[in-house]
């Protein structure tokens, strides 16, 4: 099985040399068959990629340990769940998955394809396959997982610890889908750009493929986050820790890339800029790929560090971003920019959008990167922290957080600021009034945190007056604007939900550093604390035994208004022998919408214990947010105009009035 | 306005917005970048008390002390020189003696390093990469020390 899977490896490999060649010299030529090629090239590539993960991830299920990568990061007493999540758990596994995801999304193109002109789908299954031949010869050159050993030991060294949670099974195949989903982007655009022409099915196909890529990046992001935060012990919901920043680059890209597209769509406006964009924010999502793969950064996320997998990565990099950004500069000139449109408009809020979005990732790219550049040249150690984006990027946040419920009231071509604000009072007297009670009538709450929570129901209230004003409420007869509401398209909920949830992730993360309150003691069996109102006792702790560790278990009791125990949390340090490493498994109770946190420190030698406590208010917004923001990306995609297979009166007179090109 | 003051307004208006943004940034490196230093590099490197700096190094054997409460003190060291440093709060789970940290915070006026947040290695088999080129640098890496 696993030779089965190595062997399909190579085949997949071959073939991506095959997608890349053929159907490009197909284009070129204008010959049918040789651009028929593609499709099923592409297919079964994804099929023998597929085949070979499921190899990998049965040899993983089954311990088997004469695969050194199996060797190095499973163990038989691990529960099934994280033998298989293992199997993308490091580095080489991680890749496999990576081009899996991208050979999936190829395979989509190809079945789905069908309405494409066919030179244009010819072009971008080249381009996805040269993607995937640089990957599949990374793989099969510097990070082979199906490498055997011989004698085969008899037990593995564990997968590490912090790694086995149910997170995994989540957090690396969502950000995945996100990451790769760009690719679609990126290959459509240079295929665009190797035409020398943006066809009107090239901004049909952007539009919901970075959707698609935003919805599970939103996931994949928030999913880590949350991770991050219940996993490590630290009770922090973001580092800006250079890794994390590798997610946050593509996404911010991402999101510009989406309201683009939108004027794209509509307005056939933008389309050099939107093309750029796309370019950038995939190779900002392999940038991300080589900071985190490559070893240049420590963290949990780098599994090994060898050069040459640096460098190799380094190439692709340069081959990719270098090549499509050349091939840019050199057409963009042909192509035919779009209209022009007045600065006070929906055009116009877009492109602000888009120039503080912009703005906002390169602060984040030279915050992450001048770090790397300045040891490279003068050897100097510095670490860019919370200090440098508190200063550079949240400015930046601010404007455009309070200008984003102005952007869906204006009209296109020529909108009206004043009749915006008018619709926008009652939303703006909500968050006034947020605002003053935050400042006056909460305890401790600085000047920042009042504006940040008026803010967040800016957001939050803004997006509903969105919704409102278009079903009219208030100048038509209840029953016109629930027939209005129900009718208004699916994007205009998917917008709505998008701000809103952005709104909801704001008041979390304000809530949470305005008003989360913090102990660190050393407590005994029997005592008890109080944190913001809520008394906990502490029960004792507890040694106890899992498949693959020992943990001693703190339990402590949430005590009610009338002195007798109303919940339970307990939070554990847990041993593994194998990695002879000890993990900190935080205890989280969930009230409402807000936390209480307990990760457990040592023992001191008088049987006290040091405990961290924290009282996080509102905190689940944060994350909240995020899935609120991927529902409102799941609406647009349900759009009546974006639905794979919905019946388009473009499309039949499109085939009606040429039908001469069709093979 | 006629319509080439109105976009020369824009583009002036954009560039304006993207020169600002540029200052910011390079200001916040210079003020909010925070310096890394081996205990040996502060004989030579002038660091006032108060400046933010990140310490690393490994922790001394049989330094550890624990103080009132979650206050803990240990050493840390390049074998060369070594610094005490101060911390309230959890220590990570792979804080170990002789193992490599980094941690993060200010000289106090007692020349004692009061450290807000220490690091310890994610996994045990790596040692953070500052620590370890920092002992390359000083010649007292071993490659044992990595298993």
């Amino acid at each position: 099985m696993v030779e089965t899977g190595h062997f399909a490896l190579v085949l997949a490999f071959a073939l991506s040399l095959v997608q890349t060649i053929v159907p490009l010299f197909g284009a070129r030529l204008n010959n049918q068959r040789l651009m028929a090629v593609g499709g099923p090239v592409t297919i079964t590539g994804f099929a023998l990629t597929a085949l070979s993960f499921v190899a990998l991830a049965s040899a993983y299920a089954n311990s088997d340990f004469s695969v050194a990568s199996v060797w190095e990061n499973s163990h038989s007493l691990q529960p099934m769940i994280y033998k298989i999540t293992g199997t993308w758990g490091n580095h080489e596994g991680s890749m496999l998955l990576w081009v899996l995801i991208l050979t999936f999304f190829g395979a989509l193109v190809a079945a789905f394809g069908s309405n494409l002109p066919a030179t244009l789908r010819a072009n971008v299954l080249a381009v996805q396959g040269a993607i995937g031949a640089a990957f599949f010869l990374f793989i099969l050159a510097t990070s082979n997982p199906f490498i055997r050993l011989n004698p085969a030991p008899i037990e593995g060294r564990d997968l590490n610890p912090v790694l086995q949670d149910l997170g995994l099974a989540i957090h690396p195949p969502l950000l995945y889908l996100g990451y790769v989903g760009f690719s679609i982007c990126f290959s459509f655009s240079v295929a665009a750009l190797i035409e020398g022409r943006i066809d009107a099915s090239w901004a049909r196909w952007v539009r919901p493929w970075t959707l698609v890529a935003w919805m599970f990046l939103t996931g994949g992001i928030a999913m880590g986050s949350y991770w991050a935060y219940y996993e490590l012990g630290w009770g922090g919901f973001w580092f800006w820790d250079p890794v994390e920043n590798a997610s946050f680059m593509p996404w911010l890209a991402g999101t510009a890339l989406l309201h683009s597209a939108i004027v794209m769509e509509k307005r056939s406006a933008l389309k050099i800029w939107t093309l750029l964009l796309a370019i950038l924010t995939f190779s900002l999502s392999l940038l991300g790929t080589f900071l985190v793969r490559s070893g240049v950064l420590t963290s949990v996320h780098a599994f090994a560090t060898d050069p040459t997998r640096g460098v190799f990565i380094l190439c692709i990099l340069t081959l990719f971003i270098g090549g499509s950004l050349a091939l840019f500069a050199m057409r963009a000139s042909r192509l035919t920019a779009g209209g022009l449109f007045h600065p006070i408009s929906r055009e116009g809020a877009l492109v602000l959008n888009n120039l503080f979005l912009t703005t906002a990732t390169a602060t984040v790219l030279v915050g992450t990167l001048y770090p790397l550049a300045l040891e490279a040249l003068t050897g100097d150690k510095i670490s860019v922290g919370a200090p440098f984006f508190d200063l550079t990027f949240g400015p930046l946040m601010l404007p455009l957080l309070a200008l984003v419920p102005f952007g869906p009231l204006l009209a296109w071509k020529r909108g009206d600021v004043f009749a915006a604000s008018q619709r926008l009072m009652a939303a703006f007297a909500v968050a006034l009034a947020a605002m003053l009670v935050t400042g006056l009538f909460i305890d401790g709450a600085s000047v920042f945190a009042a504006l940040g929570i008026g803010l967040a129901v800016w957001l939050v209230v803004g997006a509903l007056t969105d919704l409102a004003v278009k079903s009219g409420v208030g100048s038509v007869a209840p029953a016109v604007m629930f027939r209005r509401f129900a009718g208004l398209p699916r994007s205009v909920f998917g917008t709505a939900l998008a701000h809103l949830g952005l709104g909801l992730t704001l008041l979390g993360i304000v809530a949470t550093l305005s008003f989360g309150t913090e102990k660190i003691l050393s407590m005994r069996a029997g005592e008890t604390v109080e944190l913001s109102g809520h008394t906990l006792r502490f029960v004792g702790l507890y040694p106890a035994q899992g498949p693959n560790y020992s943990e001693d278990r703190g339990r402590f009791e949430l005590i009610g208004v009338s002195g007798s125990p109303v919940g339970e949390i307990s939070s554990a340090k847990r041993f593994y022998p194998v990695r002879q490493t000890t993990t900190t498994e935080s205890g989280i109770k969930t009230l409402g919408l807000s936390q209480l946190y307990i990760s457990l420190g040592d023992e001191a030698k008088d049987g006290s214990v040091v405990v961290r406590l924290w009282w996080k208010p509102l905190v689940t917004l944060i994350w909240g947010g995020g899935l609120v923001m991927m529902a409102g990306a799941a609406m647009s995609l349900m759009d009546r105009r974006l639905r794979v297979g919905a019946p388009s009166r473009r499309r039949k007179q499109a085939s009606a009035a040429a039908p001469a090109v069709l093979p | 306005m006629t319509r080439k003051q109105k976009r020369l307004s824009v583009i002036v208006g954009g560039l304006a917005f993207l020169g600002a943004a540029t200052g910011l940034t390079f200001y916040a490196l210079g003020q909010k970048a925070s310096y890394f230093y081996m205990p040996a590099d502060l004989t030579t490197a002038s660091v006032q008390p108060g400046q933010r700096i990140r310490l690393g190094g490994l922790v001394e054997k049989g330094t550890i002390q624990r103080g009132q409460g979650a206050t803990v003190a240990f050493s840390v060291t390049d074998t060369h020189k070594s610094v005490k440093v101060t911390y309230t709060g959890i220590l990570p789970d792979l804080f170990r003696e002789e193992q490599g940290v980094i941690t993060e915070g200010t000289f106090g006026p007692d020349g004692v390093f009061v450290a807000d947040s220490v690091l310890a290695k994610h996994d045990e088999r790596y040692m953070p990469k500052e620590v370890a080129d920092g002992l390359k640098a000083k010649g007292v890496w071993q490659e044992s020390k990595s298993e």
